[in-house]
């Protein structure tokens, strides 16, 4: 640590140690650079993409960029802004994200970036895809329609609980999330409530069952303030307690 | 930009296609602004004044989706008469809640509604001529015509309407606090 080795971020200098992805310096240095898939207690993914900037003249994701010396980094142009835009937009139409009738509305990262690149509209045409529900856990629903497909909930399953509960199968346009259960069904699966893998969402994809919108309009996550003060769903529910209420009368 | 509002006072139209007046109800909601949206504009058809036709427009505002064939009438006669067409609203940006019967077939729906549903007396589904014909799904508009500018949210605000009309007619670039801009 006596040397300290940097490369520059939209021309500010970030130093890094060694076996630091670009994304993880970033993180550590406060800096934000926009991501979904990626969770700093998981291994990169690099696939939602939304955390791509430019190298070079090359856009690689910063979540599986190594760091390397003097590398000079561009995570704000408006041609890199406008590429993650053009992503989001492409996530939003995909599924339905219908979010005025989503649990998560407010807390949602999916939104929360979505806001931070000032995306006002989908643009596309929309695929409006019929996925069902899967509402057979007594604790958990998960609703195919919301999922991005970030990974994090097998990744958390795998690493963490040990229980391999979710996949991601199928290619392409009909890639989704299977449960590792005899019947297929989530209810049938080892998943419990406490598991990692159901906090760990960063949309209204998983979700407690009898429980939502217990934050009034106002007081939710990103609601003041954008993402890149706020940080990712999954760390604020970390550090506080994100179903108790009382916080709301101090 | 060259969307720009002439110098004279600017016409502005507004209709709800399929969506709940939600927006309109947001637009009203700046309160007394509206003297001086008044001193700004000249409304033309709008629920406000009752007109029914829409005559040629700077602005027209768009609250719904489009979920019938009259929906799909107005919303093309607006952008033939409007210079600028906004989409105001979750309904007119991405479908909305109305969009959400896209999981299921027209049929479906209707036989819910008006044959099988709890309490129905005399079941028949609706088939008046004047009835306008549903499409199999509900569409964001500018699925159907291009759009200008999109405002989401569900509604709104009052004050992000305040601010797109005001920045829009003076002719300044269109920019929000981060608090103006949500999706629900």
């Amino acid at each position: 640590m006596s040397k300290s080795v940097t490369f520059k971020l939209d021309g500010k200098s970030i130093s890094f140690q060694p076996g630091d992805t670009v994304m993880d310096a970033a993180l550590r240095a406060g800096e934000y650079i926009p991501h979904l898939c990626h969770n700093p207690e998981f291994k990169p993914h690099g696939s939602c993409r939304v955390c791509i900037v430019a190298l070079n003249g090359r856009h690689l994701s910063a979540c599986t960029l190594p760091a390397a010396e003097d590398m000079d980094i561009d995570n704000s142009s408006d041609a890199i802004v406008e590429q993650r835009r053009k992503l989001l937009q492409m996530l939003f139409v995909e599924g339905n994200h219908i979010c005025p009738a989503c649990e998560k509305s407010g807390a949602c990262q999916l939104q929360a970036v979505a806001y931070y690149t000032r995306m006002l509209s989908p643009h596309f045409t929309h695929f409006f895809p019929r996925r069902a529900i899967d509402a057979s856990h007594p604790d958990i629903i998960f609703y195919f329609n919301r999922c991005i497909l970030c990974g994090l909930c097998e990744r958390a399953s795998r690493e963490v609980d040990g229980k391999d509960v979710f996949s991601i199968s199928g290619r392409g346009i009909n890639s989704r999330i299977v449960f590792n259960s005899a019947t297929g069904k989530l209810g049938d699966s080892q998943l419990a409530i406490t598991d990692k893998a159901v906090s760990v969402c960063p949309v209204g994809a998983i979700l407690h069952k009898h429980q939502g919108y217990d934050k009034p309009i106002g007081e939710r996550l990103y609601d003041t303030r954008p993402i890149s003060v706020v940080g990712d769903v999954a760390a604020n529910l970390a550090t506080g307690q994100p179903h108790k209420s009382d916080e709301r009368n101090e | 930009m060259n969307n720009r509002v002439p110098n004279k006072k600017p016409k502005l139209a507004t209709a709800a296609l399929c969506g709940c007046f939600g927006c309109h109800m947001s637009l009203l909601d700046i309160d007394e602004r509206i003297f001086n949206l008044v001193e700004l504009v000249e409304f033309d058809r709008t629920p406000f004044t009752d007109i029914k036709s829409v005559g040629y427009c700077d602005i027209g505002l768009i609250e719904g989706g489009v979920a019938n064939t009259e929906n799909v009438e107005v919303l093309r006669d607006f952008r033939k008469h409007c210079k600028i067409l906004v989409a105001v609203g979750a309904c007119a940006v991405n479908g909305g809640i109305p969009a959400m019967r896209n999981q299921f077939d027209l049929q479906d729906c209707l036989d819910e509604v008006y044959i099988d549903g709890i309490g129905v007396a005399n079941p028949l589904i609706p088939n008046d001529p004047e009835i306008p014909l549903l499409l199999d799904k509900v569409h964001p508009i500018h699925e159907v015509v291009k759009v200008d500018y999109s405002l989401p949210g569900c509604p709104p605000s009052a004050d992000t309407l305040w601010t797109f009309l005001n920045e829009l007619i003076s002719g300044q670039q269109i920019s929000f606090p981060y608090s103006l801009i949500h999706y629900d």
